[in-house]
């Protein structure tokens, strides 16, 4: 039993996401990083989609009643226990009555808190994890709250903090240059000029959310001003709307939307997209299908030999 | 009964959606052949399919990538097998859901009525006359769960949306907004012109069906002097 003394700016239950409703209207919500909830999962000996605690830059204040076993993933966070700072990456086990808090992110704008045995959510839709927009799944359907009490597994077998002694290096999914750069496919509308989109340097606006990143910089304008009918849209989308603001559309992303399609974000680089902050730079390279789905590759490979490392680890005495 | 390929264009939307394109405007006819085509993948249920969603003249296929073989290039396998596909051309004729909804027109229900009326020139009584008349179809359901964009609008009615958003649209309340019409299924800021409000819970998750209306599917408005 986990009680919520303070929530964080925004911490949400999420998932693997929500597949199949999109046809309601129904975005698919999940970890915005499906990276770093991935490992999260894995450190704790999580099947990789259970539902975990998604922390927005700055975190919460949790009370474990019982004893658990948690991992941090993700952005930097200053977190501790009592003296005991909780770094990154790697397994922790905590006593009964830990009082656990999480500070600000530092260097990415999201972290994940595991806990083993899952956060204990009930499914709608197929997923636990929050719909923001339609007020369902998680946690009542919003961001955790103080007084909150989730659940999740017990290790009543925990006397003390147990730190491990060795973690995972997340690189190179998260590069740490001043300017990030993120793949892009080709999107259906030109846009003046044509190459605008790649050529320009952006910066995440304070406005961006779960449902998409926010762009600011030299404003591109579409090739053709006519008028759109709504159409299906995804996360990865980079929509522009009349303002001429670039949005990259996230795992919250709206059903449809009636603005030309730039571009695309391919999804290996949406880790990347996950752990920008506002006023991060970023730029766009184009990227081919080809280029993308072996990106993809190459990133579930990393991950299911980081998965297998960490079992290793932990069956080891 | 004719039989065809798909007739309709086939465009990718990132790494793992096919989007279909029938045309490029909001007409009954092209969205009844969206719906049909959408039936009938449905209809197939090819292992890969995660999701298929409507809009008013395309529909996207969501495809789960890990279905296919390494090897495998899933766009190109997944156009393939719908270019093998045959499709009903007279599959529109299949008759739809008829789902009627009570609406109490005006009053603090309804506080765009007045200003419909005066845009259309019409009385209050005759758009509520012409809103209820109308029989629509329940285009797609997006901007957020459960919301129908149904077309069938009495041209006569169309009025541009406001041009500063309200914060806050009731539960319920039935909207119009440029050619079209929509209820808003939970309480939030809300752009349409609000002519009046239904006591129908138009999406609820924990249902065995969430949303009261299905993309397809007909609606009529029922005008009601109260609502219990």
């Amino acid at each position: 039993m986990i009680r919520v003394l303070a929530p964080g700016a925004l911490t949400t239950v999420q998932d693997g996401g929500r597949v199949g409703s999109r046809a309601l209207g129904v975005g698919c919500a999940g970890a915005l990083d499906p990276y770093a909830f991935a490992i999260a999962n894995a450190l704790v000996g999580n099947a990789a989609d259970m539902p975990v605690l998604e922390i927005t830059l700055a975190g919460p204040r949790l009370q474990f009643a019982h004893g658990a076993r948690i991992a941090l993933c993700g952005a930097q966070v200053a977190a501790r226990i009592g003296a005991t700072s909780i770094p990154g990456w790697r397994p922790v086990a905590l006593p009964p009555g830990a009082l656990l808090s999480i500070g600000a992110c530092r260097d990415g704008a999201r972290a994940y808190l595991a806990v083993a045995g899952g956060i204990r959510a009930d499914a709608v839709l197929g997923s636990a994890s929050t719909d923001l927009r339609g007020s369902f799944g998680g946690s009542a359907g919003r961001a955790i709250a103080a007084g909150d009490v989730l659940h999740a597994g017990d290790d009543t077998s925990i006397e003390d903090v147990h730190v491990a002694r060795w973690w995972i290096d997340p690189s190179p999914e998260y590069e740490r240059a001043s300017v990030v750069i993120v793949r892009a496919l080709a999107g259906r509308d030109a846009t003046s000029p044509g190459d605008g989109l790649f050529q320009r340097e952006w910066r995440v606006a304070a406005a961006s959310d779960r449902q998409g990143l926010r762009l600011e910089g030299t404003p591109l304008r579409a090739a053709d001003g006519r008028e759109r009918i709504s159409e299906p849209v995804a996360p990865g989308t980079v929509q522009l709307p009349p303002d001429g603001a670039p949005i990259v559309l996230l795992a919250d992303a709206q059903t449809h939307g009636g603005y030309p399609r730039i571009g695309h974000a391919i999804r290996a680089d949406w880790p990347r997209l996950a752990q920008l902050r506002p006023g991060d730079r970023l730029r766009f390279v184009p990227c081919s299908h080809e280029q993308a789905a072996q990106a993809r590759r190459e990133q579930m490979q990393r991950l299911a030999r980081i998965s297998l490392a960490i079992q290793a680890r932990r069956s080891a005495p | 009964m004719t039989a065809s390929r798909l007739p309709a264009a086939i465009e990718t939307l990132g790494e793992d959606v096919l989007l279909l394109r029938l045309g490029d405007a909001i007409d009954a006819a092209t969205n009844a052949r969206v719906h049909a085509i959408a039936r009938q993948i449905h209809a197939f249920r090819p292992p890969w399919l995660r999701d298929i969603v409507p809009a008013y003249a395309s529909l996207a296929l969501f495809i789960d990538l890990d279905a296919f073989p390494a090897t495998a290039d899933p766009l190109e396998a997944a156009t393939h097998w719908l270019q093998q596909q045959s499709f009903d051309g007279d599959a529109t004729g299949v008759q739809a859901r008829l789902v009627e909804i009570p609406v109490l027109y005006g009053g603090i229900d309804g506080p765009d009525l007045e200003a419909v009326a005066a845009h259309a020139g019409l009385s209050p009584r005759d758009v509520i006359r012409r809103h209820a008349m109308g029989e629509y179809t329940v285009a797609m359901l997006g901007f957020a769960p459960g919301f129908p964009y149904l077309i069938g609008l009495d041209p006569a009615l169309a009025m541009p949306r406001l041009e500063t958003p309200r914060t806050r649209v009731a539960a319920g309340s039935v909207g119009i907004g440029g050619a079209q019409t929509g209820i808003y299924p939970k309480p939030g800021p809300g752009g349409w012109r609000v002519i009046g409000r239904t006591d129908a819970v138009l999406f609820d998750p924990q249902r065995a069906c969430p949303c009261l209306l299905m993309p397809g599917d007909r609606v009529r408005f029922l005008p009601v002097g109260a609502l219990p």
